[in-house]
Parts: C-alpha cells; sequence; structure tokens
C-alpha cells in the first residue's frame, strides 16, 4: 500500500527510540518555515526542511506588471537588502532596452547596495545572537543597523523598502552633504562592529560551541551548490563582485574574505568580515563617484523589450542571486525568474545537521545564511 | 471604526467600583473580622506589660494608638510573622522583585536600550506589577492530553519548595524561620526537591518541547547537585556544624571565602546552573525546544513558575552569603537608637509624646539585616551579569563541566579544607 502513495506520504516504520520534531512554523528558532528534525536523544538522525509557508508568487506577479511597476514588489523578498534584490532585475532590463547608465548612478547603486548589504547582516547577525542565546548580540546589532538605516533614508526616502534602483539609474540623486554623513556614519559604524569582537565572536562559549559543529567540506560546498558567504567559509574563494564585476566594481578596491573551516564559526565569521570590505567599498566609491552630472537615463512611458532573453546575477548579502527575464516584445517580461542564494544554501542543511545534537540545529541552521521569505519568493 | 469599549459610562464604572466595595466590606464584615478573630483566639499569644495578648486586646489599638507599638512587636516575636514577612516570604518576595526590576534595567543599560520606562511613571517600576496582573488575567490553558492533577500542583509545589529554602537562611541574629541543627542538609533535601518538580510539571504536560526540556534540566540538576554539595563540605569541615546561623556566626573575623576560594567558585557556578539561568539556561533554550519545560504553562502558572525561579534566586544567593561571605556580620554602621525617645519623650511644643514599645529591632539586629542585604544584592548582581555576556552551551559542555571539572575542583576544596584543619591552623581550637 505505501508504495502507491507520493513519496512525501510514504508511510514509515515507528522506531520507538526515534522522536520526530517539528521545529516550526510556529517556533522561535525556525523562521518562516519548518524543520522535521528526528532525534535520537540528543541526536539528530535525520532531518527535512520544508520551506513554502511565505510563497507568494512573485515570478507570477512580474508576469502582469511591466517593467517600471515590478520594481516595488520584486523587492519584498528580502526587504532587508531591498537593493541588492533588485540589482539584478535592474541590471537585466537595462541589458534588454539597451539603456547606458550615467556614471554617477552606478556608483551610488553600489553605495546603497553595499549598505543595503550590511543592513541585512546586521539584522541576520541580530538574529544568530538571539539563536545561541545572547541576548546582548541580538540587541547590539539591531541598535547600530539604525545608523545606515538613516543613511538610506537620505538617500531613499525609505527605511526599509527603497525602490530606489530604476532602469536607466537610480530614482534621485543624493541629498547635499550626503558625502560627509556617509563617511562619518560608516566609519563609526565600522568601530562598532569592530567591538563585535571581544563580546560575540572571540566569547570562549561561542567558539566552543559552534568550533567544529555542521563541518561542510570544500568539495562538498561545490557539489552541493551552496553560494555566498556558506561557499567562501569552506574555502572557496567565489564572489561574484570579483568573478563577473558588474557596475564599477572592478574599478574599486577591495578583498572577499574566505575561511577554510567550513564550520558553523567560519561561517558566521564570514558575514561579519564581509561588513568591514563593504565599508572599505563605500569609502573608496565615496572618494571616486563623480561629484555630480545625471544619475538616471529617461524611459519611454511602457517600454517595450524586444524578442530576448537576458540572465544577470550580483552578490547579495545571501551570495548569488540571479534574475532571468525572458522578453516577447510585449510591456511585461514573458517569464521572470529569481534564482536565490538562500535555497542554495539550504540544501545544505540536511547533510550538516544528520549526526549533530539538538543544541547545534539553530546555530548550523541559521549560519547557513538563509532567508526564508527569499526562498519561497 | 472600532471601539474598545462602545458602550462605556464613567457613572456606571463608579458604580460598578462601589458596588464592589459595598460587598467586599460586607464579606469582610461578616467572614473576615471573625476569621481574624478566630485565628488569633487560636495561635500562641505573647504576654505584654503582664497581659496576655487576646483578640480582644489585639483590637484596643482602634481605642489607644499608643498600645501600637507593643501589640505589633509582640506580633513580630509570633511564627506566623516571621513565615509570611520578616525573614521570610515577604522579605524574600521583595528583594526578588527588586531583584527582577535591576535585572531588566541593568540588561538594558548593557544593551544600549531603556528598559521598561513608562509604568509606575519612575522608570517603569512598576512594570513588575503590570506584568502580574497580566498573568493573573490571563486564560490558563491545560493540554488535552496532559496528566491534570500533577499538571496543575507542580508550579505551586515549586513555589512551596522555593518558599521552604528560604525558611532555612538566616538574616540576622536570632532571625531565621527555621532554626534546625542540620540545617544544611535540610537545604540539600529542598535542593533535591526541584529536578523532581520540574520532571513532573514537563512530563505531566504530554508535549514534546517540555518534555525534552525536562530531562535536560534533570540531567543539569542532578550532575550539578553532586559539585554543590561537595563544595560546601569544605565549610561544614571548618565549622563542624551543620547549623546556617552557627555557620554565619563563626565567621564574625574573616568570610570562609578567604580559605576557600575554590570551593566559592564552583558553588557560585553550580548556582548558575541550579538556576537555569544563562549560559546554562538549556532547560528553556529558546531557539532550541521554544521555552523548554515551561512551554506548557500558561497565565498565573508560568507566573507562579516565575515567582519561584526568582525567590530560588534569592535563597541560593542568600546562602551563598550565610556559608562564605560571613553572612550578617560585618562593621557597624547601623547608627544607635537615640534613647531620649524611650526615657523622656518627644516634646512637641506643649505636650510631650512617650512611645511605648521602642525599639521594634535591636541596633545589631538592623546592622546585621544591612550587611546581609547588601552582600546578597551583591551576590545577585554577580549571578545576573552572565545574561548580558556569554551565549547559551551545549549540553555535552555542561555535563563534561559538572562531571569532570568541578567536582575534581571540589575535591581540592575539600583538601585545602582538610590541611587548615590538621594544620591546626583553623577550625574547633584553632589558631584562628
Amino acid at each position: 500500500m505505501s508504495a502507491k502513495l507520493p513519496p512525501g506520504l510514504a508511510l514509515q516504520k515507528v522506531d520507538e527510540r526515534i522522536m520526530t520534531l517539528n521545529v516550526g512554523p510556529q517556533h522561535p528558532g525556525s523562521g518562516h518555515m519548518r524543520i522535521i528534525v528526528q532525534i535520537d536523544g540528543d541526536f539528530i538522525v535525520a532531518c527535512d526542511p520544508d520551506p513554502g509557508y511565505v510563497h507568494r508568487g512573485e515570478e507570477k506577479m512580474a508576469e502582469y506588471r511591466n517593467y517600471i511597476l515590478n520594481i516595488p514588489h520584486l523587492e519584498r523578498p528580502v526587504i532587508h537588502d531591498s537593493c541588492n534584490v533588485l540589482y539584478p532585475y535592474v541590471l537585466g532590463v537595462e541589458e534588454l532596452l539597451g539603456i547606458e547608465v550615467p556614471e554617477r548612478a552606478k556608483y551610488i547603486r553600489v553605495i546603497a547596495s553595499e549598505l543595503n548589504r550590511c543592513i541585512y547582516i546586521m539584522y541576520w547577525l541580530a538574529i544568530y545572537g538571539i539563536f545561541l542565546g545572547h541576548s546582548t548580540m541580538f540587541m547590539w546589532p539591531a541598535g547600530d543597523r539604525e545608523l545606515l538605516i538613516d543613511l538610506m533614508e537620505k538617500m531613499s526616502g525609505a527605511r526599509v523598502t527603497h525602490a530606489h534602483f530604476v532602469p536607466g539609474g537610480v530614482r534621485n540623486d543624493l541629498p547635499p552633504n550626503f558625502e560627509d554623513v556617509c563617511l562619518r556614519q560608516v566609519n563609526y559604524f565600522e568601530k562598532r562592529i569592530k567591538e563585535y569582537a571581544a563580546v560575540f565572536y572571540d566569547n570562549p562559549i561561542l567558539i566552543a560551541r559552534t568550533e567544529k559543529t555542521g563541518i561542510l567540506s570544500r568539495q562538498d560546498a561545490i557539489r552541493l551548490g551552496t553560494t555566498g558567504s556558506v561557499l567562501r567559509a569552506s574555502g572557496v574563494d567565489y564572489d561574484l563582485r570579483k568573478k563577473e564585476p558588474y557596475d564599477v566594481y572592478d574599478e574599486l578596491d577591495f578583498q572577499t574574505p574566505v575561511l577554510k573551516e567550513g564550520d558553523s564559526y567560519a561561517r558566521s565569521k564570514i558575514p561579519w568580515l564581509d561588513m568591514m570590505e563593504s565599508c572599505r567599498i563605500i569609502r573608496n566609491a565615496l572618494a571616486k563617484m563623480p561629484k555630480s552630472g545625471s544619475v538616471r537615463v529617461k524611459l519611454k512611458p511602457n517600454p517595450k523589450g524586444g524578442d530576448d532573453s537576458v540572465y544577470k546575477r550580483v552578490e547579495s548579502g545571501r551570495g548569488s542571486l540571479g534574475c532571468y527575464i525572458v522578453s516577447d516584445k510585449k510591456p511585461e517580461p514573458y517569464r521572470l525568474k529569481l534564482s536565490v542564494g538562500s535555497f542554495r544554501n539550504l540544501i545544505a542543511l540536511p547533510y550538516l545537521l544528520k549526526g549533530e545534537k539538538l543544541g547545534n540545529m539553530p546555530s548550523v541552521y541559521w549560519s547557513l545564511n538563509y532567508w526564508p521569505v527569499e526562498a519561497d519568493r | 471604526m472600532s471601539v474598545i469599549a462602545p458602550k462605556f459610562k464613567f457613572s456606571e464604572f463608579v458604580k460598578s467600583i462601589l458596588d464592589n466595595l459595598f460587598w467586599f466590606l460586607l464579606i469582610f464584615a461578616l467572614i473576615g473580622l471573625p476569621l481574624v478573630q478566630i485565628i488569633l483566639f487560636y495561635i500562641e499569644m505573647p504576654v505584654i506589660d503582664g497581659e496576655l495578648l487576646t483578640p480582644f486586646l489585639a483590637l484596643t489599638w482602634l481605642a489607644d494608638p499608643s498600645r501600637t507599638l507593643p501589640i505589633l512587636k509582640s506580633f513580630m516575636a509570633t511564627d506566623l510573622f516571621r513565615i509570611a514577612a520578616f525573614p521570610g516570604f515577604g522579605f524574600a518576595a521583595l528583594l526578588a522583585a527588586g531583584t527582577i526590576f535591576v535585572e531588566r534595567k541593568m540588561l538594558a543599560k548593557l544593551q544600549l536600550r531603556v528598559g521598561p520606562f513608562y509604568c509606575g511613571k519612575i522608570e517603569g517600576i512598576l512594570q513588575l506589577m503590570g506584568d502580574g496582573l497580566k498573568l493573573i488575567s490571563k486564560e490558563i490553558i491545560i493540554p488535552a492530553k496532559a496528566d491534570k492533577p500533577i499538571f496543575w500542583a507542580a508550579p505551586v509545589i515549586f513555589v512551596g519548595a522555593a518558599a521552604a529554602f528560604i525558611a532555612l537562611i538566616p538574616v540576622a541574629p536570632g532571625w531565621v524561620v527555621a532554626d534546625v541543627d542540620v540545617g544544611l542538609l535540610a537545604v540539600f533535601a529542598v535542593i533535591g526537591f526541584f529536578p523532581i518538580i520540574t520532571i513532573l510539571s514537563a512530563w505531566s504536560a504530554n508535549s514534546k518541547f517540555p518534555f525534552i526540556g525536562g530531562i535536560r534540566a534533570l540531567h543539569q540538576m542532578v550532575s550539578f547537585e553532586i559539585p554543590l554539595i561537595l563544595s560546601l563540605l569544605g565549610v561544614v569541615i571548618l565549622t563542624g556544624t551543620l547549623n546556617l546561623s552557627e555557620i554565619a556566626a563563626s565567621q564574625s573575623n574573616f568570610p570562609w571565602i578567604v580559605f576557600l576560594p575554590v570551593g566559592a567558585i564552583v558553588f557560585f557556578i553550580t548556582i548558575l546552573a541550579e538556576l537555569e539561568r544563562i549560559p546554562f539556561d538549556l532547560p528553556e533554550a529558546e531557539s532550541e525546544i521554544v521555552a523548554g519545560w515551561l512551554t506548557e504553562l500558561s497565565g498565573m502558572m508560568y507566573g507562579l513558575v516565575q515567582l519561584g525561579t526568582y525567590l530560588k534566586l534569592y535563597a541560593f544567593a542568600a546562602l551563598f552569603v550565610v556559608l562564605f561571605l560571613g553572612g550578617w556580620n560585618g562593621p557597624m554602621i547601623w547608627p544607635p537608637f537615640p534613647e531620649e525617645i524611650i526615657t523622656k519623650g518627644i516634646e512637641a511644643g506643649p505636650i510631650t509624646i512617650t512611645i511605648p514599645g521602642l525599639p521594634l529591632f535591636s541596633q545589631e539586629t538592623l546592622n546585621g539585616i544591612v550587611w546581609f542585604v547588601i552582600k546578597t544584592v551583591g551576590v545577585i548582581f554577580f549571578i545576573l551579569l552572565p545574561r548580558g555576556v556569554f551565549p547559551r552551551i551545549r549540553i555535552d559542555m555542561l555535563l563534561s563541566l559538572g562531571w569532570y571539572k568541578l567536582i575534581g575542583l571540589a575535591f581540592v576544596n575539600i583538601f585545602i579544607a582538610l590541611g587548615l584543619l590538621y594544620a591546626g591552623v583553623l577550625g574547633p581550637g584553632g589558631m584562628l
């Protein structure tokens, strides 16, 4: 009888030693998803991540809106990282429509993208802190994040969902005196995140708890298709800002942090090191940016693409984020597909959790730099 | 537009309050007063000014307010006062409430935020009262498959065990609820109750997360009870008594922490584990097992467990003070009571007010209370501090810490104590 059932519903043999735990969706340590964990005592014998609770049909919605109206809703999957999640779409539409972006707009995009990366990582770090029971590490990033949110508010007018990138540049020019304020706040921000080492990253209990847990080897990281900080924590130097530079990243001076251990501690440390590089990029871009000039190319109303398709990808806070747009000479895209880093990283979770202790579940799960809403789209 | 209470009228609100007041007064007069009389009749009453304190005499303060203090003083000599007010439940609950407030504000300052602010005008000082009212007014939800009698009883027994713990703590010379000669053994017995209550509550909820939390609590408490008991043996060896009052009195010259710092450190770490405080809050690890063994508790049942937890916190801190920091001993800082008020009275214009029954507490007692409170608050502060600094540790790290490291250190402490004893430095007939 069980052979006729679909795979997800197949009856399982009940083992009295094994307890099945539904971690989520209403669980403080799951996010908007469910992890079905089977434990034998304190050890996890099997783990089945079950995303899909916040599926909103972003890709289907995009087929009914024209290229400009798609901007606000496409940034909803990750509102903290809204500039980065919009970046590949905007780059793709520009290539479809054949638009050349002004130089100043490219620099503003890079600054906004790096600010957003820091805002996202701070939020991620706050949740990582509270997942490990470290309430100070929840409050500090959540508070320091406001510095950068204020900057983005000055730049775009909104605190989280900016809708600042448009095909052809950015929506508005920078406000007067923005460069000085930005430099000051970013310098202070960098000073603050360096203080996190003392309370969090050098904390002996944290190191003892997360080091050598959930080890993802270099081969496995590549084979499972992980990306972003997870890949770089396993010793693979892969960053799209370096490998496929878009806009002006090839003119800027920065490095991508790489660690070799591949454990939860390394995976949690890479985003923190990333933020310091982001501060460096922002300072560098502020210095090199043209002081005046146009920031936006005027588009025709209801622009139409050719009979063409385009795939663009950028390095978001969670890794490679791709956008595939198929156009069929209409104002709306024929098909829009988002390829997100969260979903790729989630694939590693069952492999990492197998044989781990239950106490390691939150740290391994959240160190994968996973954002449930983005994975569901 | 929705209104919270569409038919609200101020006059009806006042009327309902007056109604309630009427019923309260009626019930108080018909049931409460006779009940007070009966209770006063049955408890053993002391003798004041050559007269036995009868219920009638107890109520004479209505006619003669100058008799208030003698009656109060005689009431303070009863067991009821010691159990309910000082040094028993009321005193401990007051300190526990202060602890919660200080914890919240201190943690907020550490984390660059404000903490409770609005409730009670001054720095949110009434926040705890608001939270308590909220918990009382909430519905108590019991899981359908729970073992109801045990599930109901567990929070109450938890508070009871914590209160029994408090009863053994001597606060000032002679001020202790239960001054038993095997006081320390009684403390161990009470501590042994907590894992049983925890696992009963967790198991009877018939739910997975409380069950895991209860098993974790059982592991944690049992594995830390052994170093806890062993770390206190050093003090017992040196004082030669198990009576907590005598142990506190034996430290009039120097506290035991001077000679037994290893034992004090081991005991402090075991306190953190027994209290389930960060970094040892595994039984309530939020991101792993929701709220651990508290998951299914709701409303005032949860409130009772929290009350019991903070009473336990006070009791452990007080035990640390009594055993290692010298209890009530300290330099005399309380000013002596002005004798003129007793002998001459207070001159207020043409009349001289004499207040019989003064002083309520002797100077030594008040000084002892002050030192005890200062030391206890200091220990509580150090118990609260790790919450802002450390993440949670894992169960295997916890067990290896309890079984390998702390037990070893506790034995080192015992050997230090034995060495001091046989070298003739300390102990009965020692040099110091």
